[in-house]
């Protein structure tokens, strides 16, 4: 087994919170893990991305080399473009469709739909409106979390457990809003597959 | 075996703890802050009182940790790379002085300038004082290398370094302890006059460090974070330095590599290992990221005799951090790509933070200089240094934390005035109040401006050294009480700002303006940590 994850965002967007969940996640079931991190500068609303490696051997880069990511998860649509050297032939792309405008020339907000729909493997989910929908907009991370999670080679009650201890702190009703989102987000995937 | 999931620098902060650390020493500063917070959040180090609060800057840091290990106990102290140079002076001659307790440098390096002004190799800080390097290969060895270092510092009386760069210290993966050592009962020195560095001690204590060096160059020979990997094909020879190991390692998966390999993890460099791939190989590719630090001692000054290959001559990019693909195209490897980026993409550099108060203070400034010939204002590193970005084009330099005073200083003696330094409250103490002092003592005509948020805020937040004392500073270094300014950057005070700095330009001499006003970053975590106790509690 071997998931090579780009994770994509905006600083402050919540892409780390998917990557500690995941990698919960996966060292509960014993797997190697690797994840790569920005800090400092970029996290001050620049373009951030994640690369989290999860596998049954030994893990030898830190980073995924070009070409060879299973999955790009992405909480923004031009994010996920970003990182599409990344991806191998038949990896999938999941993104949230709610760009996040902080950039004077961010372009044409059709043009980068277009560009996302033209991807051989997608789902893409306006996160932020299902999160509100069935949780908190904060949730829309979990949402992504979720519409990734037929993807992840990972028992989805292992995911649920991650949620459970990564909010364990923020009582019962936080968890329960976020396993929620979890559900929405996969209840989204498995209807949309395009592919 | 219970593996903990540490990044680089929280697997280096943990070993020195089971290392029985005592104190660590440190200016926030990318890619090495993680180092000190963890230190700083971890239980254990709490129960065992180990110094943990931040530095002034990273001058006073080593020069702490030193005194930490003169008394017998053992320190480390960390920075990022360009913290090495303020912190110089001390490091070097922590070398001729040697250490007592044992006593770690952390240096990270930033490849490719992820938060850097530049990309300098902080092995060749080691070099120049002469010192043993550490240079970890995974998270694994970045604990491990913390926990042994102490014991080599102490068993030669040197100070160690530890360098990794920035994918190392932002990644995490499984690190297993080792059983947890007690700190050193303190103790003096064995030669109290070890330290006096008068020019005839001192000439005595540098011979001693260059006798030093045989002793260094055995410990890398047997090293086990040294290792010759032999390899059936000797077409080609890899030396591969630190973290190149996981890239070189990512292209063989499932397959040994052909070549014979010599992984460095500790330096100065085993002359005996190299000779031997040297001997039997026909090429050499050097993999390490950063400078060509290795490569060219090796290629020497006329590059005769074994071909090296690596960053010299184009078989690795020259500038940048290393990746896998770089290795493999370096290997003769096919290189592999996904998608393309469509062209429609736009960067997204970062920015200033909605209702930051810098974004005030520019607004004024930029408007009090709107008249004048652009090009006069003269800042260094922090969150401000974005205010050189659109829309506001507020700044002209970022050199070095603190230049921002000195330099309008100069550019001032130049003539050119008015002339305007734009400071944190955080870099004015690292680096700023000597500078300030000049100034003074000069009667400059500067704007001195310090952005007062209350904390380090572009590494996270931590809390500054300043908080509370710039004013009391500044009237102490002499600026005159009359020419000093607490302003609220905030739109409803705009009319009032621009007046207060417009007859502070005019002023011939020294004016310092405070725009005062909490990070939004903090007081958003501060609200949140509120309703956390308050839920708690």
């Amino acid at each position: 087994m071997k998931r090579d994850i780009i994770l994509a965002g905006v600083g402050g967007q919540g892409i780390l919170s998917i990557a500690a969940i995941i990698g919960y996640a996966a060292l509960e079931q014993g797997l190697f893990l690797k994840q790569s991190e920005v800090h400092g500068m970029s996290q001050r609303g620049g373009d951030v991305q994640s690369n989290l490696r999860i596998s049954d051997k030994g893990i030898a880069s830190d980073l995924i080399p070009f070409g060879k990511a299973d999955l790009i998860i992405a909480v923004e649509p031009l994010e996920a473009l970003r990182y599409l050297p990344y991806l191998s032939h038949d990896g999938w792309v999941i993104t949230s469709i709610r760009p996040f405008l902080n950039i004077p020339e961010y372009p044409d907000m059709e043009k980068v739909m277009e560009e996302v729909r033209k991807l051989p493997h997608y789902v893409a989910l306006d996160a932020d409106e299902i999160a509100k929908e069935v949780a908190t907009a904060k949730a829309a991370n979990i949402v992504i979390l979720g519409a990734a999670s037929p993807f992840l080679d990972m028992n989805y009650e292992k995911l649920e457990d991650a949620i459970r201890f990564t909010f364990r702190k923020k009582g019962d009703e936080v968890i329960a809003k976020n396993l929620e989102a979890l559900k929405a987000g996969r209840k989204f995937a498995d209807d949309h597959m395009n592919s | 075996m219970q593996r903990l999931l540490l990044l680089g620098d929280e697997a280096i902060a943990q070993g020195a703890l089971d290392a029985g650390l005592s104190g660590i020493y440190a200016y926030p500063g990318t890619p090495s802050t993680e180092i000190t917070e963890f230190v700083q959040h971890s239980k254990q180090a709490f129960h065992d009182n180990v110094h943990c609060t931040w530095s002034a800057n990273e001058k006073t840091a080593m020069e702490s940790a030193l005194g930490m290990s003169y008394a017998g106990k053992r320190a480390m102290v960390c920075m990022k790379h360009v913290g090495l140079n303020v912190a110089a002076d001390p490091f070097i001659n922590s070398a001729i002085t040697g250490a007592n307790g044992g006593l770690m440098i952390v240096a990270a390096d930033d490849p490719s300038m992820h938060s850097s002004q530049n990309e300098q190799d902080s092995r060749f800080f080691g070099k120049f004082a002469m010192i043993p390097i550490l240079e970890p290969a995974n998270q694994q060895e970045a604990y491990d290398m913390a926990y042994v270092g102490f014991d080599f510092s102490e068993r030669f009386k040197i100070p160690v370094m530890l360098r990794l760069t920035t994918r190392l210290a932002h990644s995490r993966a499984g690190v297993v302890r080792k059983p947890v050592r007690k700190m050193n009962e303190g103790n003096f020195p064995e030669d109290l006059r070890q330290f006096v560095l008068l020019p005839a001690i001192a000439r005595k204590r540098y011979r001693n460090l260059l006798k030093l060096q045989d002793l260094f160059d055995q410990e890398s020979e047997i090293s086990s974070f040294n290792k010759y990997i032999d390899g059936p094909d000797k077409s080609l020879g890899i030396i591969v330095c630190g973290l190149a190991y996981n890239y070189l390692l990512e292209n063989y998966q499932d397959r040994i590599v052909p070549y014979p390999v010599l992984k460095i993890g500790q330096y100065p460099l085993p002359k005996k290992l190299i000779g031997k791939l040297m001997d039997e190989c026909r090429e050499i590719l050097v993999l390490e990221d950063g400078y060509p630090v290795v490569e060219e001692s090796l290629k020497g000054l006329l590059g005769r005799g074994v071909t090296i290959k690596g960053r010299l001559d184009g078989t690795v990019p020259r500038d940048g951090e290393l990746n896998p693909n770089i290795v493999a195209v370096a290997l003769g490897m096919e290189d592999t790509f996904g998608l393309p980026v469509p062209s429609l993409m736009v960067n997204r550099p970062p920015s200033l933070c909605s209702g930051c108060p810098h974004i005030d203070s520019f607004k004024a400034l930029n408007e009090v200089l709107a008249d004048l010939p652009k090009g006069r204002v003269f800042s260094d590193i922090g969150c401000y240094t974005l205010g050189a970005l659109k829309p506001y084009e507020a700044i002209n330099s970022c050199v070095d934390m603190g230049a921002s005073i000195t330099m309008a200083k100069g550019a001032a003696d130049a003539g050119l005035i008015p002339s305007v330094a734009v400071i944190g409250d955080s870099t004015f103490t690292h680096s700023g109040m000597t500078g300030l002092l000049d100034a003074v003592n000069d009667k400059s005509h500067v704007t001195v401006f310090i952005l007062d948020n209350g904390t380090t805020a572009m590494t996270g937040g931590q809390e500054s050294p300043a908080f509370g004392r710039i004013e009391s500073i500044c009237k102490g270094l002499g600026v005159e009480e009359g020419h000093i300014h607490v302003l609220k950057p905030l739109k409803k005070y705009h009319e009032e700002n621009v007046r207060i700095i417009n007859e502070e330009l005019a002023y011939p001499g020294v004016s310092v303006i405070i725009p005062r006003r909490e990070c939004i970053v903090a007081v958003d975590k501060r609200i949140r940590d509120k309703f956390k106790t308050k839920q708690n509690a």
